[in-house]
């Protein structure tokens, strides 16, 4: 009989409008590297969420069993007291601390004074260091070591807290090849020590190195468990694992209605990281989109296609931005958002709380906020235009509010991205850029935006589609590019596009 | 769509909603009740309440340029005093020790005002100092230059084109003797008129189209309310001196911005600023240019309080205008704006300016001192705030 170390079973986690997590079973074996994968956004980080506390009991449902007991942690303490440790993709590590004090952050070694003590927690830090081959002074600060090392200290911290089941999400992500082999090294060391790790990546070659099962995951819930050994487990059975949903008439059709006419092209466009200026974040990346076309963005989470899309848009991100820009044929030069918006140009975020709406202004305000001079008259507003405008956007786009002065945080997700819409509508755009427009909202608004797209092809505007769902590339798009790591790693032709196509294009750029 | 039906409508008059919304309001009137009766009515002395709008006419101006700062997110200017300082010496000194003409002195030092703003507002809105470590540091220089100018004394000006602009009481011939003040009830009149003019077309024109309408109970009602507290304020100022000028630059300034802020698309920029920025930037908004529009703007506000000031007071010292500037912070909060930006109206400026100003007056006719006085404004400024920020809490999520 396997000893099994975690068992969590029927796990169902909702968020306002969606089911992240649908009856999520997971089985974990002591002593082994367990990998999870899945899309972006297939819930693989509410699960481990679910695990260590950070969503406490009672907001899922399910049961948790870890060493064949009951869990019901409220929170991240409560599961890091059992030996649970998670380490997030973005390191929660304060750069201006030393490296022993971010370790004990929280936790501090303290003397029969109460005062922290500073020569214990120095030795412990660089005892736990050493088991981790991080051969450093735990009085460097954390900003004077690289990103490799930094990791390394979030495992030390992850020693210091006693653990036994070490969770880690996208460790390698930030990694350059050298350090992420280390670090895959590393775990299988500690794995003959008895640690047992649950590893989420998206670098497959990573899973065939050093994971001896693989449970993927896909829309919120676990589909398979592959088995070193036993199973076939190699990249091609998991990516077919991956994306094997079946396509539905989830996309409404269209009419083929491209032009020859090209609406925008870019050329030679580079894009350096606004706060570390040497990074580059789109490297050269040339493409075109016609009249009436719909052209998709595919590529995981930081390839660098939001950038490429808000740089475009008035250089809305980034610094150092190098490459041509040719609206309808002549070479433009766009130097921000609002000449961006005067050329036909609208960009509707994938982040609409942050970076779309006013949460805490009405509809009505949110709507004509992009271009409030077409209700203007010599600078004063035409609150009957205004309502007007607002009223009939409301309308076109099917949003569901009492009122057009309801506050737009007040609405759920797809109203919110509807509201959203129709602001950018009301801007009446030649080229609408739509970063992930459907992200956490329901099928039913999905299907509402499908037909809005649509519409404006069949008026000959032409629709710039980032997507982390290939299905809705697939379904949706004239053509598709493929984005990696800031590069265009390729470019195909819709009715010939596969997931296992589109994700091969993305994998074999990792390697 | 069955939503559609409920906005053509009436909306029914709601007791809580009405007692939320007008919140600061009601506490200005039970505030008022209170001192009436603590003072056995000498608050309500025709002097008492003509002065009460006039001392605190500095106030009224300065916070409209709050205002406009805090929308932004919460930011506060506190230079303000020192400019005050700075502009009113600097009028103070040019008009009685150079005998410079006020033609020439008043452009002069409202343009001072502004370059004060100007400055400050290119660091904010352009180099992204944050305002608090700006304005502080234009609180000390403002405050010293004001002091090199008067060379650390007092100047009194007596020029009366001077006071003629800012503080004199007005006579309208034929309607003002020197036994008899019409002119206040005559103008009261025409407002109440044209308050209800404004009410009964705004109505029709809302009936016509088809909107939704507040309550003929709620719209005539506080017409009605408006009108009656405005004419006897009006019967009062005959009883005392009539209009002085300073009130009507006060209203004056106090409608311009009502209207600039609710109004113009210029204005709504603020209120999108402070509520998301980076929403605003990306809708095509340059949000560096309100920041700075918002504190040059101050300055120049600020400016003119030095002029008001130095007219009401008819001298400048080195110490004018010390702290101005909370009572302007301290008007805004008190009425209702955000201390996170993105909102608040110049009506709720005005109610905080006055619920200070009555709490001053109040306590200082019933004899009780300075200290008392800002341990009660304090708390007054401490429960408007945490009011909105549970109330905000609570309707947030």
């Amino acid at each position: 009989m396997a000893d099994i170390i975690l068992k969590m079973k029927s796990i169902t986690k909702e968020f306002p409008g969606v089911k992240a997590l649908d009856n999520v079973n997971l089985e974990v074996e002591r002593g082994e590297i367990h990998a999870l994968i899945g899309e972006n956004g297939a819930g693989k980080s509410t699960l481990m969420n679910v695990l260590s506390g950070t969503y406490p009991v009672g907001t899922y449902t399910g049961e948790i069993y870890y060493n064949g007991e009951l869990c019901e942690f409220k929170t991240l303490k409560d599961s890091e007291s059992k030996g649970i440790v998670i380490i997030h993709q973005e390191l929660a590590l304060i750069p201006l601390l030393t490296i022993g004090e971010n370790m004990f952050l929280g936790n501090e070694k303290k003397n029969r004074f109460g005062h922290i003590d500073w020569d214990l927690t120095y030795n412990e830090a660089e005892k736990h260091m050493r088991q981790v081959g991080l051969y450093e002074s735990a009085q460097t600060l954390i900003k004077d070591i690289g990103t490799g090392k930094q990791q390394l200290v979030e495992i030390a911290k992850a020693f210091s807290k006693n653990v036994k089941l070490l969770i880690l999400d996208e460790p390698t992500s930030s990694l350059n090849d050298e350090d992420a082999k280390m670090l895959l090294d590393l775990l299988m060391e500690f794995k003959k020590n008895g640690l047992t790790s649950i590893i989420i990546t998206h670098k497959l070659n990573e899973i065939i190195y050093c994971a001896d099962k693989a449970t993927i995951v896909r829309d919120g819930s676990t589909i398979e468990t592959l088995v070193k050994g036993v199973d076939e487990f190699s990249e091609d059975r998991i990516i077919k694992g991956m994306v094997g949903r079946p396509m539905d008439d989830r996309y409404p059709v269209r009419e083929h209605n491209v032009q020859k006419d090209v609406a925008l092209e870019v050329k030679n466009w580079t894009v350096h990281h606004p706060l570390y200026q040497e990074k580059v974040v789109d490297n050269n990346v040339s493409f075109k989109v016609h009249k009436g076309e719909v052209i998709g963005f595919s590529g995981l989470q930081g390839a660098g296609r939001t950038e490429l899309a808000m740089s475009i848009f008035g250089r809305s991100y980034g610094t150092n931005i190098t490459g041509d820009l040719y609206l309808d044929g002549k070479k433009v030069d766009l130097k921000n958002a609002e000449q961006a918006i005067k050329h036909g140009l609208a960009y509707v975020t994938e982040d609409r709380k942050v970076n779309g709406l006013i949460l805490g202004e009405s509809i009505r305000f949110n709507t004509t906020l992009a271009r409030l001079d077409k209700v203007c008259s010599k600078g004063v507003i035409d609150m009957t235009a205004e309502k007007k405008v607002a009223e009939d956007m409301t309308k076109a786009m099917g949003t569901k509010t009492p009122s057009i002065e309801q506050k737009t945080g007040n609405l759920s997700g797809g109203n919110q991205q509807k509201a959203l819409l129709g602001k950018w509508m009301f801007t009446e755009p030649e080229i609408l850029i739509l970063d992930e427009p459907t992200r956490g909202i329901d099928v039913g608004a999905k299907y509402d935006i499908y037909c809005l797209v649509n519409q404006m092809v069949a008026d000959g505007k032409s629709i710039i589609m980032i997507s982390s769902e290939m299905p809705e590339l697939i379904g949706m798009c004239d053509r598709i590019y493929v984005m990696n790591e800031g590069e265009l790693r390729g470019e195909l032709d819709a009715k010939d596009a596969t997931q296992e196509k589109i994700m091969s294009y993305i994998i074999s750029a990792t390697d | 769509m069955s939503t559609k039906k409920e906005s053509s409508g009436e909306n029914q008059f709601n007791v809580g909603e009405f007692l939320t919304k007008n919140s600061m309001t009601i506490a200005l009137v039970i505030v008022f009740v209170l001192f009436y009766f603590l003072t056995d009515g000498r608050l309500l002395f025709a002097q008492n309440m003509s002065n009460l709008l006039l001392q605190n006419g500095y106030v009224l101006v300065m916070a409209c340029g709050m205002l406009l700062c805090i929308l932004t997110g919460g930011n506060i200017d506190l230079s303000v005093g020192s400019v005050i300082c700075m502009v009113g010496g600097m009028a103070a000194v040019m008009i009685t020790n150079h005998g410079m003409s006020v033609f020439v002195t008043i452009p002069v030092c409202i343009l001072v005002g502004v370059l004060a703003g100007i400055w400050q507002g290119y660091w904010i809105g352009y180099v992204r100092i944050p305002p608090f470590i700006t304005t502080l540091g234009g609180m000390f220089i403002f405050r010293g230059i004001g002091r090199l100018i008067l060379d650390s004394k007092t100047v009194s000006v007596q020029d009366a084109a001077f006071l003629n602009i800012f503080t004199a009481y007005i006579k309208v011939p034929g309607l003002d003797t020197d036994t008899r003040i019409l002119s206040p009830l005559v103008i009261g009149i025409l407002v109440v008129v044209l308050i209800f003019y404004s009410t009964i077309s705004s109505r029709a024109n809302k009936a016509k189209k088809g909107y939704r309408q507040n309550s003929a109970i709620s719209d005539f009602g506080r017409s009605t309310i408006i009108s009656a507290v405005l004419l006897f304020y009006c019967y009062l100022l005959c009883q005392y001196k009539g209009i002085s000028v300073m009130l009507v630059w006060v209203v004056a300034i106090c409608l311009i911005y009502h209207f600039i802020t609710s109004k113009t698309a210029f204005g709504r920029y603020f209120y999108a600023v402070g509520g998301n920025e980076k929403a605003t930037q990306l809708s095509g908004i340059n949000t560096n240019k309100v920041y700075f529009i918002a504190y040059a703007n101050m300055g120049l506000l600020a400016g003119l309080c030095g002029l008001l000031c130095l007219a009401r007071v008819g001298s400048v010292n080195g110490s004018t205008g010390t702290s101005f500037e909370m009572d302007a912070i301290g008007s805004c909060f008190i009425g209702g704006a955000s201390a996170y930006g993105g909102s608040g109206k110049v009506s709720g400026v005005i109610i905080g300016a006055l619920l200070l100003g009555v709490i001053n007056m109040g306590m200082s006719i019933m004899g009780i001192g300075d200290s008392w006085q800002y341990v009660v404004k304090g708390g007054v400024l401490l429960v408007a705030v945490i009011f909105d920020v549970v109330s905000h809490r609570k309707s947030g999520k």
